[in-house]
């Protein structure tokens, strides 16, 4: 690890202050994802801001019946929040099926966020990679890219995000508070991560000195028809390959409406609110499901290693969409 | 594994090294006062300074469990735990566990249901046994082996830890009558 120099943030303004000011500075919460980052030398942070100590640890109802995560609210503590339980359960189930205990009780939901890419190249120093280093070329096109995305891509990256938690937060319509020099702001799940394009150094539209405060969830959580499918090379403590967050309201044996958010490829959470559509209306059967997979999953595109996930993604919307069309409120 | 791949660096002081800060931390039931460079891990701090060597470093990268510790009570790697963030907290390890004489019941179900070979988990193994019950989210072997797949068994001793915890957690659910 790197020589920084540790700041102990005692509110959010200083926080703020200290990373705006040194631009290679990071704040740390659970540190679960930095300080790896900082083993491996992919990242050399000036200063680490500790703001764990900052008024950002609870869970709350907002006034139109959403929740309030406090940033620092750890995974461990979101996953079994009662309330959570209750009315998100594919927040949950998508938590759970994320890293091990241990790390969920150190990982933060603002944390959880920002977490990069487990691309193989992206972690290797000795290779070239653009996220790492803009303009040195992409190892993993050529490469080894099992784990990499078949939607999205661009010419300079093919990374996947990792997070479980985010798949489910995209398809609750979840909402990113931060905090930054230029005030507050709101930004929706869907404008938060973004796609590789040519700046693929950028993970999200974050600006480098916000800090995040809270991740609100809109009322509806989905609560009787909703489940998180992950698909991965072991029964636990292993990234996705695929993973979806299905979730459904039905009106009889009728859907009314649908959301489907895909993990494990592409450099967001995936969603196309157009294939959703498709099932408005419809009966709650496996041909619409198909349908729906089909359309999500259009213009994928493959690197050689990471072809299957095409088909595998398919196959987990159908699953997904069963399982959240059959199940019945429990978390 | 204390010279291996040089992944202790991080954790041992340069000799040109900046400001030091003071830390107090509870170490299995003892005040420390410390001085530790910010960079300094929780895992290092332990096994470096403190001699506990009970708590094992396998991957560093919060991969396999060995450094699991208790801090405040929650199992932790903290091979990925920055030792100045944790500041007034109080941290358990393997070599706290033990009331005197009395081994803690998991450390007792690891020696019932033989439950390692080599032991280079059992001391992270144990520290998340621990953690997990009092957890509370786990009953039925699926469960425990979801909830222990933090921790990694080169030896794949898993059947007896799993034997090992549901023995343990049965012992300590009599005990506290629940
Ligand atoms: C072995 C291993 C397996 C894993 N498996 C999975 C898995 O299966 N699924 C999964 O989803 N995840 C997995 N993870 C990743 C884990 O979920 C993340 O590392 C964790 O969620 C990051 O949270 P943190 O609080 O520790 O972040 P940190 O490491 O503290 O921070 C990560 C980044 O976020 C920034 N940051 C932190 N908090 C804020 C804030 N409030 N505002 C602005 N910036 C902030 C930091 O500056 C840093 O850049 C795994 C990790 C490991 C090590
Ligand atoms: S896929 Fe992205 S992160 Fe991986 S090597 Fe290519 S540019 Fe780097
Ligand atoms: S040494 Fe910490 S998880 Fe492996
Ligand atoms: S007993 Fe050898 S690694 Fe577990």
């Amino acid at each position: 690890m790197n020589r920084f120099s540790y700041v102990r943030a005692r509110d959010a303004r200083e926080a703020v202050d200290v990373v705006s000011a040194h631009p290679t500075a990071r704040f740390i919460g659970g540190g679960t994802n930095l300080l790896d980052l900082m083993k491996e030398h992919v990242t050399h942070p000036s200063h680490v801001v500790d703001i764990t100590r900052l008024p950002l640890k609870g869970i709350e109802d907002t006034p139109d019946g959403g929740l309030r995560i406090g940033a620092l609210v750890t995974n461990s503590e979101v996953a079994w929040n009662a309330e959570v339980k209750r009315r998100y359960p594919l927040l949950s189930k998508a938590i759970l099926a994320g890293a091990s205990p241990q790390l969920r009780n150190m990982a933060t939901t603002g944390g959880n966020l920002l977490q990069r890419t487990r691309c193989y190249y992206f972690y290797d120093v000795g290779t070239p990679c653009n996220k790492r280093e803009p303009g040195s070329g992409c190892g993993a096109k050529t490469g080894f890219n099992r784990i990499h995305a078949i939607l999205g891509t661009s010419e300079q990256c093919i990374a996947t995000h990792p997070s479980d938690m985010c798949v489910a937060l995209a398809a609750l319509e979840a909402v990113v508070r931060v905090t930054g020099k230029d005030g507050e702001r709101a930004i929706p799940f869907a404008d938060f991560h973004r796609l590789p394009g040519d700046t693929p150094q950028l993970d999200t539209n974050l600006k480098p000195d916000e800090l995040i405060t809270a991740v609100e969830l809109p009322p509806e959580g989905f609560a009787a028809h909703s489940t998180y499918l992950k698909v991965r090379d072991r029964a636990s403590y292993a990234f996705a390959l695929v993973s979806v967050a299905a979730a459904l309201t039905l009106d009889g044996g009728h859907v009314r409406s649908a959301r489907v958010a895909l993990g494990g490829v592409a450099h967001k959470p995936w969603r196309n609110p157009e294939a959703e559509a498709l099932l408005t209306g419809k009966p709650a059967t496996r041909e619409h499901f198909q349908a729906v997979a089909d359309a999500l999953v259009r213009g994928a595109k493959g690197f050689g290693h990471n072809t299957f996930k095409i088909e595998l993604a398919k196959r987990s919307v159908v699953r997904a969409l069963e399982e959240a069309a059959g199940r019945e409120g429990q978390p | 594994m204390k010279r291996s791949e040089g992944s202790t660096v991080g954790g041992v002081a340069p000799p040109e090294e900046p400001t030091k800060q003071r830390l107090s931390l509870r170490v299995n039931g003892a005040e420390k006062q410390l001085d530790v460079a910010p960079w300094t891990t929780l895992l290092d701090l332990l096994r470096e300074t403190l001699d506990l060597t009970g708590t094992k470093k396998g991957c560093d990268h919060g991969q396999c469990g060995a450094c699991t510790v208790l801090v405040d009570g929650q199992r932790i790697n903290s091979c990925l735990t920055l030792a100045i963030m944790k500041d007034g907290c109080e941290v358990t390890t393997v070599e706290g566990l033990a009331r005197g004489d009395a081994l803690h019941p998991v450390q007792e179900a690891f020696i019932e249901q033989d439950a390692f070979q080599c032991g280079y988990c059992t001391p992270g193994q144990i520290c998340s046994a621990v953690g997990m019950l009092a957890e509370g989210h786990a009953r039925t072997d699926d469960d425990i082996r979801e909830q222990m797949s933090g921790n990694l068994c080169r030896c794949g001793a898993y059947p007896h830890i799993l034997a090992a915890i549901q023995q343990a957690r049965r012992t300590s659910a009599k005990g506290e009558g629940t």
